[in-house]
């Protein structure tokens, strides 16, 4: 039976006059007592209750519409637990929304790898993963795990997809052939002058920068050479887009012709009938995407809810709804034909075939670099 | 009977007030002085600063030609804009004052109406106004005008032709209310001695009603000079403003102390004018526009 708190008290009252304690236990006690209820806070019942739901912030779009279709929404239905969604286009923008709010209000990103692992990490807000409660991460690639864990050897997040930010263009105005033979050249073509697009962010505009002036991009020598042809680019293009959304906009409305595109939202405009061409030059900018728990979020949910996501069944759903490849081990799970064939897609596991950033190089020069490029971004 | 209240007792004063001045101290003069003492806080790397106090970014933001130049941009980029909706809200709000339209509430309403819609959404339907597939370009090139779409968005024209859509209700209001407040009497005294209607307007109408534009130039300055999503939106990164400056260090490069170094500095700017404004002006008009 249930004891309220009166009834307690009454008891302790009982005890007290029956000689069963002494005046200065039963003072104490009833003090104590008094405080807790006093200084209760609502919160603290909702905290200790069950978890009804389960914080998710990602990207948006066509990605995060088939995470929630292939993963949420059955996870949802096989636990009762809710995952409330928010989306964001630059993870800058989630972090400060973290940074101002309460541990445990945001709890899972779907983060952009290890270069943004470091940004968490630092700032102090990542959790530490229990690998026991997720067995399906034994099919996840280890290539992929192995830069987290050189940051943090406890986990705060698990890899779960992967793609390249590679060469879009409109095949109307641009032949697959013109293409292949300029490559990452075509971001600097004048003749595409005023419809040239490219991402509004620092690492992809710096590493181009890199591939076109033959350097390598996790060892750059010469910044000097990189920020002019970064103004080379800016002075060509119509406009530096600055989410998936706008990214699509672009392109099937012809605003822009070329722009430097992340390969499933291509294959989603491809799979619309668009007329856009892609390619992936050699040093094409390769990245993975996790799923981060972040500190004061319910664990065991969080870790469930992964582990589900991770299930090879709902992983290549999603992958496929996505158009990225998932982080599933392809010599230990079967994956679809369509999956094979997505942009990106490494068949050996050993995942050598992609150029990734160097975490640690990248987030030793990440704030001067960010701060150089927002400039020039803005004219200078 | 000495402790009743009286009308003008300012102990009854401060109790109407206090509501609104713990509101204004609580959430607008405590985050003020918040971020202030975040100027001298120290940045570490991205997202990650420290309470060790340094003028740094100070320094920075007073030695840096990048910042002047965006500052001077955005005064300019507000400038234009009010006097453009100075030039373009005048003719509206004295028809409509003017008007002998026996359901002028309309006209009002009409002022209004714009902003059921969301300021973005507003924004955004911009884009397919000037865009290269936007109405404007595909009427041209169908009637054969131009062959190429013209270069319209994008460019400080299209932020400025944004920031006019969303200002110039507030700049027909203050001149509305203003023209409201003329005594029509000293019109018709200036017609039967003599004057003509150009002549009773610019010696009787346009001199009365000048503090009303005057207030609507300083709203709409201080309103398109602190503006953040039309420029995001309608321009390049070239066109970007003051504020998209703030956005960048707050949001991009993850500096806090800078990012509000930078709004402490539009902050002053911004209050600098109103405070010469209401130097000159008063506050009242812009009061009673804002009331109606």
């Amino acid at each position: 039976m249930k004891l309220s708190t009166t009834k307690r008290l009454e008891r302790l009252h009982d005890r007290y006059v029956n000689g069963d304690l002494s005046r200065r236990t039963f003072l104490s006690l009833t003090a104590a007592a008094a405080a807790s209820a006093g200084l209760s806070m609502p919160w603290m019942s909702r905290a200790l209750a069950a978890v009804e739901q389960v914080r998710f912030d990602g990207w948006g779009g066509t990605v995060q519409e088939a995470i929630d279709k292939y993963a949420f929404q059955p996870y949802t239905a096989k636990t009762k637990i809710k995952v409330v969604q928010g989306t964001f286009g630059d993870e800058n923008e989630i972090i400060t929304k973290i940074k101002t709010a309460k541990p445990g209000d945001f709890q899972i990103v779907h983060s952009s790898g290890v270069n943004y692992y470091i940004k968490y990490v630092n700032a102090g807000m990542n959790s530490e993963i229990n690998e026991a409660n997720i067995p399906n991460m034994a099919n996840v690639l280890q290539p992929m795990i192995e830069p987290f864990r050189k940051l943090t050897p406890k986990l705060s997040a698990v890899p779960y997809d992967y793609g390249t930010t590679g060469i879009a263009y409109n095949t109307k105005v641009i032949s697959p052939e013109e293409a292949k033979e300029k490559g990452a050249g075509l971001l600097l073509d004048k003749k595409y002058a005023g419809k040239v697009g490219g991402y509004a962010d620092m690492t992809t505009r710096v590493w181009y920068a890199a591939l076109a002036t033959g350097q390598d991009p996790n060892n750059i020598k010469d910044m000097d050479t990189i920020w002019a042809k970064v103004r080379e680019t800016r002075d060509l293009a119509k406009k530096f887009w600055s989410s998936g959304a706008e990214l699509m906009d672009l392109l099937s409305k012809g605003e822009i012709v070329v722009t430097d595109a992340w390969s499933g939202r291509v294959a989603a405009l491809q799979d619309q009938g668009h007329p856009i061409g892609y390619l992936d030059p050699a040093g094409s900018y390769a990245w993975m995407e996790d799923m981060l728990i972040l500190k004061g979020s319910p664990m065991t949910e969080c870790e469930e809810l992964i582990n589900f996501m991770l299930d090879p069944a709902t992983s290549i759903a999603v992958a496929e709804g996505q158009s990225y490849p998932p982080s599933l081990d392809p010599t230990k799970v079967k994956l679809t034909e369509k999956i094979e064939k997505l942009p990106a897609f490494d068949k050996t596991g050993s995942m050598k075939a992609l150029t990734f950033a160097d975490p640690v190089y990248w987030a030793t020069n990440e704030d001067a670099w960010t701060k150089q490029w927002d400039r020039i971004a803005k004219g200078a | 009977m000495k402790n009743r209240w009286t009308l003008y007792d300012p102990r009854l004063a401060w109790m109407l007030i206090a509501p609104v001045l713990l509101l204004l101290i609580f959430f607008l003069v405590l985050p003020i002085a918040v971020m202030s003492v975040y100027t001298f806080f120290t940045f570490v790397t991205a997202g990650v600063e420290t309470s060790a106090l340094t003028t740094a970014n100070w320094h920075e933001f007073l030695t840096d030609s990048y910042y002047h130049g965006f500052l001077l941009k955005t005064l300019r980029v507000g400038a234009v804009t009010a006097l453009l909706c100075g030039v373009l809200g005048y003719f509206p709000a004295y028809f409509i004052w003017a008007t002998s339209f026996k359901h002028k509430w309309l006209l009002l309403l009409l002022l209004i109406v714009p902003f059921w819609i969301s300021f973005t959404i507003r924004t955004f339907s911009w884009i397919n106004i000037l865009g290269e597939q936007g109405v404007i370009n595909v009427a041209l090139i169908k009637l054969g005008i131009v062959s190429e779409p013209l270069p319209m968005l994008y460019t400080e024209g299209a932020v400025i032709m944004g920031l006019l859509h969303f200002l110039l209700p507030y700049m027909i209001l203050n001149v509305y209310v203003s023209l409201e407040s003329i005594d029509r009497t000293l019109i018709a005294a200036a017609r039967s001695m003599g004057c003509t209607s150009a002549q009773a307007f610019r010696e009787v109408t346009l001199p009365l009603s000048l503090p009303g534009l005057a207030a609507g130039l300083l709203l709409c300055f201080v309103l398109a000079a602190g503006s953040y999503v039309t420029p995001q939106l309608l321009g390049s990164g070239r066109d970007a403003l003051f504020g998209n400056l703030i956005y960048d260090t707050i949001m991009s490069e993850l500096n806090w102390p800078m990012g509000a170094t930078l709004s402490i500095v539009l902050f002053v700017v911004l209050g600098f004018f109103a405070a010469i404004y209401t130097r000159y002006m008063g506050m009242s008009q812009i009061v009673k526009g804002l009331g109606g």
